[in-house]
């Protein structure tokens, strides 16, 4: 092997890399897709209705990016929407013979939502590092637990806001400015930080270094634990920002709610390209991911070419196929 | 030079027992696509002879030693197996003819017991179940006779580096090894530990066992080998048969200049206030009551066997480990429960195994140059432009080489990465540094130069720690050596007592009587 100092940083050479390439080809392949089959699917209703659902698996997406780059997992976040939007439901309806209906009332429960999901994350993340259980077994839990609470909370039923408050808060779903929706705004402003925080602050890059060897990170004067930790408290705050602007668009939580949601954000995590072993994570591949998985929902939903049942399916082909491309790079290295 | 020219016939001349090689490389060239590794590589292994393979890193030992048990195929070119050429389609093809390779980084499964690692793929049966008490009696009589006491039953996680490597060997000797090549087998043992291994060799050696034996401890080719040859950039440099070669100029040949000294001229301990004082300090069950002073500018060196506790002893000072006792630094007790309360302290350390715990290999050399000082660089966001003028002061400063200015550190030499991760640590602008094993597993050039490293971290101010397994390193940096044993301080020499005899005495713990001498 011929080693050579190199030292002009300009000399890197262009590459066509089908990593970075692949899934932004595959969403354009698919508005392709769309557009062909349907002259509606780009019409400005249909895209902030896909943009608007997608953002809650998004923004929760995000967060879990960061998890999974620090070598950690959390499944518990679908079930935890539901808690965090049975909570949040609870709180603003007990406080109306107190303060009324209004939005000082939709603020409280705002707040609360938020501050819900850092605590119940940081609960994951305490269990984890301090206990030193594996992620997947203590998520494993929490998911189970969040469900049960929520069912119980709901006494198997649904937990309903009351129609005056539901009616004020609408809009955090239905509105927006600049005739964007809210949703669609926060998601947008989340994937933003989330890619600048991954690729430009030192917490970023601990993730990496931590998802790659936790040693060579603890060595490094990384605190590794405090690092895993913050991940999933981050994941926990955005799972209640995700469930705040949930809440407005149904009114209601039940044992239903975000369900599969953690697989969904994982699959979106994983076709983005972040590596599921943690080490290697980017945010604007996840916005990728999640956009790949809203459109192929929508689309076999407005053509009758497939059956809408075969979403799944169609879902998992692509989430094997992501995985099995990264393989293919990794091994002409 | 003109060991470079002797003819590669006294290959035949020197056969000692046998006419025949079992196994040879004939005109073997090998290219990875346009770049070409090796270059007509012609070898002869015999029945009963040990065959050493030395060359600088990145000479090309790695892949000739892969060609020749089947990982890879050569370009152009044969491998003869008993005079006859053979195309070993897999290393399992290799394997079943009797020829074993046993690398570097051990192929064991962790979570397996030895007796079930050692038959991993030739398990035995009777009828179509496992018979498990022949095999944990043949595990046992291998072990036994490689003077390995340990339990087959035992998890591979549970047991020390050399036992691991003890158990490679057990397993290639399961399978009737004719041929045996063994990548750096002592890179990670002790003098002692050696001994037992190469007393195993000998043994083999006299079964008719052909072995190829790669290393960078001269001195140990020049005890065992009864062949050598030296490869430099992808060619053979030289074959000569034992006793035609002195240490040096198998050094000289695979350099390929003279190496007039390997070290810079020693520097006696200036006479300054310690920078650093340990008193008491224990480590776990591991280190008791150890206590030191280091100088300002001073090289001190830590001997001792592997597992003295000498590693514990620093990854207690710079707050990996819990440590009960004292620690000051400048005078000032100092209190430190991690690696960046020490960093703020002025201490940094170079861990021992750069690939565990030094480096991350799967990213490039600017992340991983920057991650322990990473705070100098960061304002809110990661300054890349800093980062990169960083990463372009040290390629300069440690003459560190890569084949591309983002190559993934994994893909850089075991120099390169080395002088990568000095230059990491030293980016912290330490006032002590804590070198552990500074040239593990790096060729001759590159030690020689580190050295030269080291001696310029003094002159530029800064105090350090060397702790090192290879006697000639801690005698040739050092001015004053604390020997460890069994997680104590088995004495201290410096001055004229710095010489292997009486460190290696303090080590095994020969001489007690001379503890506190210095």
């Amino acid at each position: 092997m011929v080693e050579t100092r190199v030292n002009a940083p300009g000399g890197r050479k262009f590459r066509v890399d089908l990593q970075v390439l692949g899934p932004i080809l595959a969403l354009v392949l698919l508005i392709v897709i769309g557009t062909i089959l349907n002259p509606d699917f780009l019409a400005a209703r249909n895209i902030t209705n896909v943009l608007s659902r997608s953002a809650f698996i998004g923004i929760i997406a995000v967060g879990m990016t960061f998890v999974i780059t620090a070598g950690g997992l959390d499944l518990s976040v679908g079930s935890m929407t539901a808690f965090i939007a049975g909570l949040m439901i609870l709180l603003m309806n007990a406080l109306i013979p107190a303060l009324g209906a209004g939005w000082t009332i939709i603020a409280i429960g705002m707040g609360a939502g938020v501050i819900i999901g850092a605590l119940l994350g940081a609960a994951n993340g305490l269990l984890i590092t301090r206990m030193g259980i594996e992620a997947f077994i203590v998520t494993l839990g929490s998911m189970v637990i969040f469900r049960s609470l929520v069912t119980w909370l709901a006494n198997g039923g649904t937990i309903s806001l009351n129609f005056a408050l539901g009616d004020i808060y609408e809009p955090v779903y239905y509105g927006g400015p600049f005739g964007l929706r809210w949703p669609i705004l926060v998601f947008a402003v989340v994937a933003l930080l989330g890619e600048i925080t991954m690729r430009h602050t030192a917490f970023g890059r601990h993730c990496a270094a931590i998802g790659s060897n936790p040693q060579v990170a603890r060595y490094s004067a990384v605190h590794v634990e405090r690092v895993r930790l913050m991940t999933y408290v981050l994941l926990g705050l955005l799972v209640g920002l995700a469930s705040v602007l949930y809440v407005p668009r149904l009114g209601s939580a039940s044992n239903t709610t975000g369900l599969l949601w953690e697989l969904e954000t994982i699959a979106a995590v994983i076709i983005g390209g972040t590596l599921l072993k943690g080490g290697f994570g980017r945010v604007w591949g996840t916005v990728v991911g999640v956009m790949i998985l809203g459109l192929i929902d929508n689309i076999l939903n407005l053509t009758d070419l497939v059956s809408p049942y075969l979403n799944g399916a169609i879902q998992g082909v692509i989430i094997i196929l992501a995985v099995v491309l990264q393989r293919a790079r990794k091994s002409t290295r | 030079m003109t060991l470079a020219e002797a003819p590669l016939n006294n290959n035949t001349s020197a056969a000692p027992r046998s006419a025949r090689p079992v196994l040879a490389l004939r005109g073997v060239d090998r290219s990875f696509g346009p770049i070409q590794i090796l270059h007509d590589i012609n070898i002869e292994l015999y029945p009963g002879e040990v065959h050493a393979l030395i060359g600088e890193n990145g000479a090309g030992k790695s892949t000739t030693m892969k060609i020749m048990s089947g990982y890879l195929a050569p370009s152009k070119g044969a491998v003869e197996l008993d005079g006859q050429p053979v195309t070993f389609a897999l290393s399992r093809e290799a394997e079943a003819q009797g020829v074993t390779l046993i690398h570097q980084e051990f192929n064991l499964a962790q979570l397996l017991p030895v007796e079930q690692n050692i038959f991993l793929g030739h398990e035995l049966k009777r009828g179509w179940l496992l018979d498990h008490p022949t095999m944990r009696a043949q595990t046992r009589a291998l072990l036994a006779r490689l003077e390995t006491p340990i339990d087959p039953r035992t998890k591979v996680s549970d047991i020390s580096v050399p036992e691991k490597q003890m158990v490679e060997i057990a397993k290639a000797l399961s399978r009737d090894a004719r041929v045996l090549i063994m990548d750096e087998p002592t890179a990670a043992l002790t003098t002692r530990e050696t001994e037992v291994l190469f007393r195993q060799i000998e043994r083999l050696k006299a079964e008719g066992v052909a072995i190829l034996y790669t290393s960078h401890k001269l001195d140990e080719v020049a005890k065992i080998a009864d062949k050598i040859t030296v490869m430099r950039d992808g060619r053979l440099v030289v074959t000569a048969s034992r006793g035609e070669m002195t240490v040096d100029q198998m050094a000289e040949a695979m350099v390929g200049r003279e190496l007039s000294d390997m070290f810079p001229p020693k520097r006696p301990a200036p006479d300054a206030e310690p920078v650093l004082e340990v008193a008491g300090l224990s480590v776990g069950g591991m280190v008791r009551e150890v206590s030191f002073k280091l100088g300002r500018g001073e090289i001190l060196g830590f001997a001792g066997l592997v597992g003295s506790g000498r590693t514990e002893l620093m990854e207690g000072i710079i707050g990996v480990r819990h440590t009960t006792g004292s620690v000051k630094i400048n005078g000032k007790p100092t209190h430190i429960h991690s690696v960046e309360a020490a960093m703020k302290a002025g201490i940094v350390y170079l861990p021992e195994d750069r690939k565990e715990h030094g480096l991350i290999l799967t990213q490039g050399m600017r992340r991983n140059l920057t991650l322990l000082a990473l705070k100098k660089f960061t304002r809110g966001l990661v300054n890349t432009a800093a980062e990169e003028a960083a990463l372009d002061r040290s390629i300069e400063e440690f003459d560190i080489r890569a084949p591309e200015r983002d190559v993934l550190v994994g893909n850089l030499s075991g120099g390169n990465q080395q002088k990568l991760l000095l230059a990491k640590i030293m980016l912290a602008e330490p006032q002590i540094v804590i070198i552990d094993e500074p040239t593990r597993g790096i060729d001759v050039g590159t030690k020689q130069q580190f050295y030269g490293f080291i001696h310029g971290l003094i002159d530029a101010g800064h105090s350090v720690i060397v702790i090192s397994s290879e006697m000639t390193e801690v005698i040739g940096l050092c001015d004053r050596v604390v020997v460890m044993r069994q997680g104590q301080i088995a004495g201290e020499v410096s001055g004229e007592d710095v010489c292997e005899d009486v460190i290696v005495r303090l080590a095994m713990g020969l001489d007690r009587k001379d503890n506190g001498n210095g």
